[in-house]
């Protein structure tokens, strides 16, 4: 294979990538301990197989559908841990933060009577709140992010018990809410969404290459780009045909089909996370602090504001994902947000490929891993395990995922690419 | 060789608490030459720096630039008027690459969108300017570069802004032989390209290799400054131990040491 050089922006000398070499160099980064989603992605694969084979229920569309709006909880709360992860810090009160949230919403929805648009913002405030107030005693005070945050998980747990009156049950019947976790898109939407976000992909992705292009900059091989955009093709279309098939278990009395809601919201924040960490200004400065926190200071970035804000993204996203915790369960109770919630939140990102020692990771990783831990929570209540057996197992993955962070920072360290 | 110089301190006092790190120290930058500032650990180097970076702010004493009084009070100061500082430890993030490390703190942005093809294009533009033509990919991970290629970096960093006076802390101290001569070639290089340099280093090899004027750093006070040609290897290492060489340096401490020659004592002292 001849490799072609190119010269570009001002004369430095730089090989022109073929697809080849792009690939080699992809198996290069990995091999040097830059793995990002691989193994998430892989034991996804794996663990879908092996539930798919041991149970015919997990493969059918009902099934598929069930595990969106059973994951979208720990997906949320994931990609606003993504952020506080990115600058080594950690939220152990996302979980209860979002039973809060959810509470707010609830007794403002049944109590005051407040209309869903005024009950839900209600939420995202007191989220905005919440990661505030924490924000500032890391980053003035200086106290360690675990402390403050294992404090407020406990003051969170007893704020929720104090809200529902004691550990009362609150249930809602607004429709507009119940259905964020329980609806459909119709059929013709979905496809429609489906189209969107095909078309919407191909062309960021072509509109980047022509620009660079036109400036004579080094452009990934053209062929790179189609297996992406053909990858993400494929995969959005077969997912969208099975969901629009029928599966109700009693179509006669009523249909079931379509993407379920909570799939284009997560979409949306997906897009809008990506776009805020790799496109803005603010996200390079996020990458930069919890990089190098001196280098950043010296730069001019305002550190404290950042390390304020990214608390202040995760308690807003965990209050998205009590808001969709409420809806599902159609009630909220003292354990909304407790439990497993934080854990299997904290897994997802990490799973997904987030370092837990700063400055790596992105909002995918939150999906991908939420994916994982959803399949594993869901394959394994299908094949009839304990709880017990479910939090062992998800514990030993998690286990998994954070060793091979810390092997795969060591690997870097050792080949220089930390 | 310029006239003027770039960037001129005088009698420049900094005390932190009871404790006096800098007295009545002087320094002037030329554009076009290196000025290599000496000194012992503890002499004030980088305390010096640091004022003139804006990290710390001076007690007393005058910046002049460019023949105007300044007043430097925050790094952003600093790098308004084009000085900018590399310091030892390069203050680069591994996780970025070398285009996002250039414009850290200050990229170029399309409404709120960042600009990476000008990033890219300026970044390509000031690394060639400096012939490096080592790099693989401007797209590369810092994480994975060299040091003598890190070091190249952060240099670029600080030259992209058009900087007028480029200060480098130490740039050599954790180079090998092969990338020291490189990293001084390129020291060496943004002189040429008419930038005021100042070298803060330990190696009497390196001062006497790239610089035109050295000054020496004694306990807080300019022992003094000096053309590169006019003194010896073995003269400036008497400044940094002693404070003083021959009739160079500082005065004698006490008044009956004093043997009546002529002692010059002001910055800038070869004139």
């Amino acid at each position: 294979m001849s490799t072609t050089t190119t010269t570009t922006a001002g004369g430095v000398q730089v090989v022109k990538p073929t697809v080849a070499s792009h690939l080699y160099d992809y198996w290069g980064r990995v091999r040097g301990g830059d793995l990002g989603s691989l193994p998430a992605v892989l034991g996804l694969v794996i663990l879908s197989l092996i539930f798919g084979v041991a149970r015919d229920t997990f493969f059918s569309s009902l099934n598929f559908a069930n595990m969106f709006s059973q994951g979208a909880q720990y997906v949320f709360i994931a990609m606003g841990l993504v952020f506080v992860l990115l600058l080594g810090e950690i939220d152990l009160s996302a979980g209860f933060a979002s039973g809060v949230c959810g509470a707010v919403m609830a007794i403002m929805l049944t109590t005051h009577g407040w209309p869903w648009y005024a009950a839900i913002p209600a939420a995202m405030v007191t989220g905005i709140v919440i990661g505030f107030v924490l924000g500032f005693l890391v980053a003035k005070f200086g106290i360690p992010s675990f402390v403050v945050t294992l404090a407020a998980f406990l003051a969170f747990q007893g704020i929720l018990l104090y809200l529902l009156g004691g550990g009362k049950n609150i249930s809602i019947t607004d429709t507009f809410v119940l259905k964020l976790a329980n609806g459909n898109l119709s059929a013709a939407l979905s496809w429609a969404l489906t189209i969107v976000a095909v078309v919407g992909y191909a062309l960021i992705q072509l509109n980047r290459v022509r620009s660079r292009a036109a400036r004579g900059l080094v452009t990934d091989p053209i062929g790179i780009v189609g297996l992406r955009i053909g990858g993400l093709a494929v995969v959005l279309l077969i997912a969208t045909a099975i969901l629009t098939q029928e599966r109700s278990i009693n179509p006669v009395l009523t249909s079931v089909k379509g993407i379920p809601i909570v799939v284009p919201i997560i979409a949306f924040f997906l897009v809008i996370w990506t776009f805020v960490l790799g496109r803005t200004t603010y996200g390079r400065h996020v990458y930069a602090v919890g990089g190098n926190t001196e280098a950043a200071r010296r730069a001019g970035i305002p550190v404290d504001r950042i390390r304020i804000s990214v608390f202040v993204i995760c308690s807003f996203m965990a209050s998205i994902g009590g808001i969709l915790a409420v809806s599902r369960a159609n009630s909220v109770d003292p354990n909304t947000g407790g439990s497993n919630i934080l854990l299997y939140s904290v897994g997802a990102a990490v799973i997904g490929g987030t370092s837990l020692f700063g400055g790596k990771g992105k909002a995918i990783n939150a999906v991908i891993g939420g994916a994982v831990i959803t399949v594993i929570d869901n394959g394994m209540g299908l094949m009839g395990y304990s709880a017990g057996t479910k939090y062992i197992v998800t514990g030993l993955i998690l286990l998994v995922a954070a060793s091979v962070d810390a092997l795969a920072r060591r690997r870097a360290a050792a080949t220089g690419n930390r | 060789m310029a006239a003027t110089p770039l960037l001129e301190l005088n009698g420049i006092d900094k005390s932190f608490g009871p404790v006096q790190v800098l007295h009545d120290v002087g320094l002037s930058v030329y554009p076009g030459e290196v000025t290599a500032l000496v000194g012992d650990n503890g002499a004030g180097k980088s305390t010096l720096v640091k004022c003139v970076s804006g990290i710390y702010t001076i007690d007393s004493g005058t910046i002049t630039f460019d023949g105007n009084p300044v007043a430097i009070h925050s790094p952003r100061d600093a790098s308004a008027l084009g000085i900018e500082v590399v310091y030892q430890d390069l203050a680069l993030c591994d996780n970025l690459d070398i285009v996002q490390n250039m414009f850290l703190g200050r990229e170029k942005k399309r409404g709120i969108v960042l600009d990476e093809p000008t990033m890219e294009q300026m970044a390509g533009d000031t690394l060639a300017s400096l012939s490096v033509r080592t790099v693989k990919s401007l797209r590369q991970l810092v994480a994975s570069l060299s040091g003598g290629q890190r070091q190249t970096v952060a240099i670029a960093k600080a030259v992209l802004w058009n900087s007028r006076v480029v200060i480098l802390d130490e740039p050599t101290a954790a180079l090998g032989v092969a990338q020291t001569a490189q990293v001084l070639e390129l020291v060496r290089r943004l002189a040429d390209n008419g930038l005021g340099v100042v070298l803060i280093s330990h190696n009497m090899n390196d001062v006497f290799a790239v610089s035109d004027r050295i000054a020496a750093l004694y306990l807080g006070r300019m022992a003094a400054q000096v053309k590169a040609t006019e003194v010896t290897h073995s003269q400036i290492v008497e400044l940094i131990t002693a404070g003083r060489s021959g009739n160079l340096g500082l005065p004698p401490e006490k008044p009956s040491d004093f043997n009546g020659d002529v002692v010059d004592i002001t910055p800038g002292g070869d004139q």
